[in-house]
C-alpha cells in the first residue's frame, strides 16, 4: 500500500474510529542495523579515533565499522534528509545514524569505501558557502550544540535557538574539527528555563532568560485561565487573586517576588514574560554528565545575562571563546571544565576567564546556603582586595 | 543473535510507496538556488547563511525552492510555508519576541500526547504558518534508519506537512514540525497504515524512551539499551499515549557510566549499564599503552602534544577511588574498592574492559530546574540483572508509578515527590532497605521522623501517668 495522496488519505471523517491503529510504538531497530552491526552487535572489542571525525570500532571477529561523524542541524528539511540517503545508498549500504546531540553518522565496513565517503563529504556544501556535513565531533573537542526549538516553533522562548547555535559553532568550528583540548566539552542550548534541552549538566550552557515580570492581560484572564492553577503555578508565592477596576477576576503579581521562570505563562496565556528589553541569555559553565574521576555536576551561573544580539550574539559568542581558551590553556589533561574551576577554585576562574563576579551569581534561592564558603580556604584575586578595601580592612 | 520485534514487522519500500518521482525530487538547479529570494525581506535571517558550520538558513531555502516548483496540487499544506517560517524568523528577530501563540489543544483522536498545537500571530502575514502543529514520531532504539524508511518519511511529510523537521528532538523523537489540523489524523493514519509507526509522547504521559548506542557499536556497553528500551516503549504504549501521570514521565537507557543519554541528568527513571564481577584486563595491551605503541583514550586527546604517556599520572593517579597500582609490570585493580567510573578503560580501551557479570543501576528523579531546582537521578537499586522480558524492572516501574499517581500533585515530578516525602518513604513504596550509596554522606542533623511502632510502647502516652511522677 503506497502513501496516500487522497487529501484524507486513508482517514474518514465520518467514522473516525474506522481501521484506527493505535499503540504500535517505534519500529523495530534490527532491521536498521547494517550487516556489519548485526553480526557484530555485543562483540565489539575496542574503537580509534582516526582522526577527528573518523573512528573504527574493531570486533571480536576482527571485523571493522568505519564511522564518519558529521555535524548536523537538528532542525532540517527533508530535502536535507533525501541528501544523507543519496550518501548512504552510495556508500553505506543504505543505513545511517543519528547521535543523541543531533550528529549524524554514516558507517561503513572497509577503510576504502570510508576514504571515498569522507571525500564526498567534506566537497558538499551549501550554494552560499557553508559545510553540509562539516566532519568531527569527538574526542577533546567540542561536539554539536543540542537546543531547543526558539523563535521556529515555541511559544515560551526568551531568544531564539537556531540562530545562536550557528554563530556559536561557526566560532567554535576548529574546536568541532579538531581534538586539542584537554577533555570534551559539551554545549548545550534551551531557550527558556522550561528547558526543553536539560542543559543544566553541560560544562557550558546557553539558557535564554526573561528579566521581566508578566504582563497582565486582565481581559481575558478569567475567561482563559484557572485563576487558582496561576496562583499555584507561581514557586514563590508572587501572584495573588485581584478584581479589575470593572470587577473582573483577575490576579496581580508582586514584583519583587518575581524570578521569571515563566512558569505562570506555562499555566496560563494572559501573562506573557517576552520583552524585547528584559530577554537575552545566561551562561552556565561547569557541569557534566558522565561519571568519570568526578561525579556528574551542575552547571552553575558564570555569565548572569547577555543581551539578545540577534542574529548573531557577537557577545555571547566571545564570552563562550573566552572560557574555552582560558580552559584550554590552563586545564589538566581529561580535566572537564568543572574538574578545572574546582581545582583552580571558582575566584580563580573568573579570573582566568575574564569574567565579573556580581551578586547575581551568590545564589538566594532554595538552597543557597549549600553553595556558601565555610571556611578560610579561598585564593586572593582581584574580586577580593576590593571587598578588603570596600570595608575598609585595606587601603 | 537478533532480537525480535513484539509485532511482525512490515518491510518499508520506498519504490512501492513514494508520492513524488525521481524527476519531482530532482526539479531544481544549483544555478536556481543560487538566485533564489524568498519572497519576504530576511536581512538577519540571510546573515545566517555565513560561515562553515551547517546553515540551516540555506538548507531551509532549498526546500522552499524544492516547493515552489512543485505542482501546487503535489502539497497538501501552501507552498510558501518555509519562506514563511523564514519570514516570522526575522519579525521575530526584528520584535526580539516569539511570534508563536500559546498553546493550542489538538490531538489525534484516543491519544493524549504526540501532537502539539502552534498557531501563527501573525497570520494575516503569514498565512501558510497559521497553522504549525508538531507530530512527534517515535523514533526508532539509538537512532538507526535505512533510507527506505526515512524517504518515506520525507514524502509523507513534504506532502502532508511543511517538509520542515526536527532529527530529532531533545527526548529524542523526530518531530514533524508545522502542519494544519486538517492533516494531524491523515499522517497519523499513514504513518500507522503505512509505516507501521506510531507517534511518541508529549504532555503528562511517558515520554518516548530512549536510549544510547549500546552493544550496537560501543565496547563499553553493559545491557542490550536497545532492547530494553524497545520493549519497555512497546510494552507501555498505553502510558505513553494516554495522560494518567501527575506530569511528564521519562525512562532514558545508559549502557555504562560514561552517560551517553545523559540519564541521570534527564531522566526520571534513569537505567545505566554497569558490572559487578572484575574489570578485565589484557596485560599485554597494558604494556603497549605504556610503551607507547597504542594512543591513550582511543586517540580522544591526539590534536595536542601532551607528552608521553604516563599510566602512574594519567591513569592510576586519576582513580577516584586509589585502587590500581603496577606489581612486576603488571596493572592490579582492587576491584572490590572500585567504584566503575569507567576513566581507566575510557584511557585504556584495548587493555580494560568492563567486567563480564552485567547489569544496570537504576537512579531515579532526575529533571531541569523548573521549579525548585534542578535535580539528578538518585541512586537507588545498586545493581539489576537485565534479561528479556524485564520482568524485575517492569515490577518496580509499577510501584513508582502506583506511588506517583497517588501521591504526585499536578505537575509534581517522581523527583520533586521524592523530596517532598523523603527518600525513606520512597524506600518504602519499592519495599527495600537502605544502604549508605543512596547518600554521600549521613545526615548531619538528628531529626529522623521515628514512628509510632519504632519506639517501645508506642506513641499514645496518658498525661496522668506522667503527672503522677512530675508535678506541673
Amino acid at each position: 500500500m503506497a502513501l496516500s495522496t487522497e487529501r484524507l488519505g486513508l482517514y474518514n471523517p465520518e467514522k473516525p474510529m474506522q481501521n484506527r491503529l493505535t499503540d504500535l510504538g517505534p519500529r523495530h531497530f534490527w532491521q536498521y542495523f547494517p550487516p556489519i552491526i548485526q553480526s557484530n552487535y555485543g562483540k565489539w572489542k575496542y574503537h580509534e579515533i582516526l582522526e577527528p571525525g573518523i573512528l573504527v570500532h574493531v570486533s571480536e571477529t576482527g571485523d571493522k565499522v568505519f564511522t564518519v561523524r558529521c555535524g548536523g542541524c537538528r532542525f532540517m528539511s527533508v530535502e536535507h534528509i533525501r541528501e544523507m540517503c543519496e550518501i548512504a545508498d552510495k556508500y553505506c549500504e543504505g543505513y545511517l545514524r543519528f547521535t543523541t546531540r543531533n550528529n549524524i553518522e554514516f558507517m561503513t565496513d572497509s577503510q576504502d569505501k570510508m576514504e571515498a565517503l569522507k571525500k564526498d563529504l567534506q566537497g558538499r556544501k551549501h550554494v552560499t558557502g557553508s559545510y553540509k556535513f562539516p566532519i568531527g565531533g569527538t574526542g577533546a573537542g567540542i561536539t554539536n550544540i543540542v537546543h531547543t526549538q526558539g523563535f521556529l516553533h515555541c511559544h515560551t522562548p526568551a531568544t531564539d535557538a537556531s540562530s545562536m547555535v550557528k554563530a556559536v559553532l561557526d566560532d567554535l568550528f576548529e574546536y568541532f574539527q579538531g581534538m586539542t583540548l584537554p577533555a570534551q566539552v559539551r554545549i548545550s542550548m534551551a531557550c527558556c528555563l522550561n528547558m526543553c534541552g536539560a542543559v543544566h549538566c553541560s560544562d557550558i550552557a546557553l539558557l535564554g532568560y526573561h528579566r521581566k515580570p508578566p504582563v497582565i492581560d486582565h481581559e481575558v484572564m478569567d475567561s482563559l485561565c484557572e485563576i487558582p492553577l496561576v496562583i499555584a503555578a507561581c514557586p514563590t508565592g508572587a501572584i495573588s487573586p485581584a478584581k479589575t477596576e470593572d470587577g473582573k477576576k483577575t490576579v496581580k503579581i508582586k514584583e519583587e517576588r518575581c524570578m521569571f521562570c515563566g512558569n505562570c505563562y506555562t499555566m496560563c496565556m494572559a501573562v506573557p514574560l517576552a520583552d524585547k528589553e528584559g530577554d537575552g541569555v545566561t551562561i552556565l559553565a561547569g557541569g557534566k554528565i558522565s561519571n568519570r574521576i568526578s561525579t556528574p555536576e551542575f552547571s552553575k551561573v558564570v555569565v548572569p545575562w547577555l543581551p539578545n544580539e540577534f542574529p548573531r550574539y557577537p557577545d555571547v559568542c566571545a564570552h563562550v571563546k573566552r572560557i574555552v581558551e582560558a580552559y584550554a590553556s590552563d586545564a589538566k589533561k581529561y580535566e572537564r571544565i568543572g574538574d578545572w574551576a574546582k581545582r583552580i577554585g571558582w575566584e580563580r576562574f573568573f579570573e582566568k576567564c575574564d569574567l565579573p563576579f556580581t551578586d547575581h551569581l551568590i545564589d538566594d534561592y532554595r538552597l543557597q546556603y549549600d553553595t556558601y564558603r565555610t571556611t578560610t580556604q579561598f585564593k586572593y584575586t582581584e574580586a577580593a582586595w576590593e571587598v578588603s578595601r570596600a570595608a575598609g580592612g585595606i587601603e | 543473535m537478533a532480537f525480535e520485534p513484539t509485532e511482525e514487522q512490515k518491510v518499508l519500500k520506498y519504490q512501492e510507496l513514494r508520492i513524488y518521482s525521481d524527476e519531482e525530487l530532482n526539479n531544481y538547479t544549483e544555478e536556481e538556488l543560487k538566485n533564489f529570494k524568498v519572497k519576504h525581506d530576511i536581512p538577519d535571517v540571510d546573515e545566517l547563511e555565513k560561515g562553515p558550520w551547517p546553515s540551516f538558513v540555506a538548507d531551509s531555502k532549498r526546500e522552499a525552492l524544492h516547493r515552489k516548483k512543485l505542482a501546487k496540487d503535489r502539497m497538501l499544506i501552501a507552498s510558501e510555508c518555509v519562506e514563511d517560517l523564514l519570514g516570522q524568523l526575522q519579525v521575530s528577530f526584528d520584535d526580539g519576541e516569539t511570534h508563536w501563540k500559546h498553546g493550542g489543544i489538538v490531538g489525534v483522536f484516543g491519544y493524549g500526547g504526540g501532537v502539539i498545537g502552534r498557531y501563527s500571530d501573525l497570520q494575516e502575514q503569514f498565512p501558510s504558518i497559521a497553522h504549525f502543529h508538531t507530530m512527534r514520531v517515535n523514533q526508532t532504539m539509538s537512532k538507526f534508519y535505512n533510507t527506505d524508511y526515512l524517504r518515506c518519511l520525507c514524502d509523507l511529510w513534504e506532502y502532508r506537512g511543511s517538509g520542515l523537521l526536527n532529527m530529532h528532538g531533545s527526548t529524542g523523537d523526530i518531530i514533524f514540525l508545522g502542519t494544519f489540523t486538517e492533516q494531524l489524523e491523515p499522517v497519523f493514519y499513514e504513518l500507522g497504515h503505512v509505516l507501521q509507526q506510531d507517534l511518541g509522547g508529549s504532555g503528562s504521559n511517558l515520554r518516548s524512551p530512549s536510549c544510547c548506542l549500546g552493544k550496537a557499536r560501543c565496547e563499553y556497553a553493559c545491557i542490550d539499551t536497545q532492547d530494553m528500551c524497545y520493549q519497555l516503549t512497546t510494552y507501555y504504549q498505553d502510558e505513553l499515549h494516554r495522560p494518567a501521570f501527575p506530569y511528564k514521565f521519562k525512562f532514558k537507557f545508559d549502557g555504562c557510566p560514561n552517560g551517553c543519554v545523559a540519564s541521570i541528568a534527564r531522566s526520571d527513571m534513569s537505567y545505566i549499564g554497569t558490572w559487578r564481577d572484575n574489570i578485565r584486563i589484557d596485560q599485554e595491551a597494558v604494556k603497549a599503552y605504556i610503551g607507547g605503541e597504542i594512543p591513550p583514550n582511543a586517540g580522544a586527546h591526539a590534536g595536542k602534544d601532551w607528552g608521553k604517556f604516563d599510566i602512574q599520572k594519567e591513569v592510576i593517579g586519576l582513580c577516584p577511588t586509589q585502587c590500581m597500582w603496577m606489581e612486576d609490570g603488571k596493572l592490579m585493580i582492587d576491584d572490590k574498592e572500585c567504584t566503575r567510573c569507567m576513566h581507566c578503560i575510557n584511557v585504556m580501551p584495548r587493555a580494560l574492559r568492563p567486567g563480564a557479570d552485567t547489569g544496570c543501576s537504576i537512579l531515579f528523579g532526575a529533571k531541569a530546574p523548573i521549579l525548585e531546582g534542578a535535580q539528578m537521578s538518585v541512586l537507588t537499586i545498586p545493581f539489576v540483572k537485565c534479561e528479556s522480558p524485564y520482568d524485575n524492572i517492569k515490577a518496580i516501574v509499577e510501584k513508582v508509578w502506583d506511588w506517583w499517581m497517588e501521591e504526585g500533585k499536578n505537575r509534581e515530578r517522581l523527583g520533586e515527590l521524592i523530596q517532598r516525602y523523603g527518600i525513606p518513604k520512597f524506600l518504602e513504596v519499592l519495599e527495600i532497605p537502605a544502604m549508605p550509596q543512596m547518600v554521600t554522606e549521613p545526615r548531619s542533623n538528628p531529626y529522623i521522623f521515628w514512628k509510632s511502632e519504632d519506639v517501645p510502647g508506642g506513641f499514645q502516652r496518658d498525661i496522668n501517668v506522667y503527672r503522677a511522677k512530675h508535678k506541673r
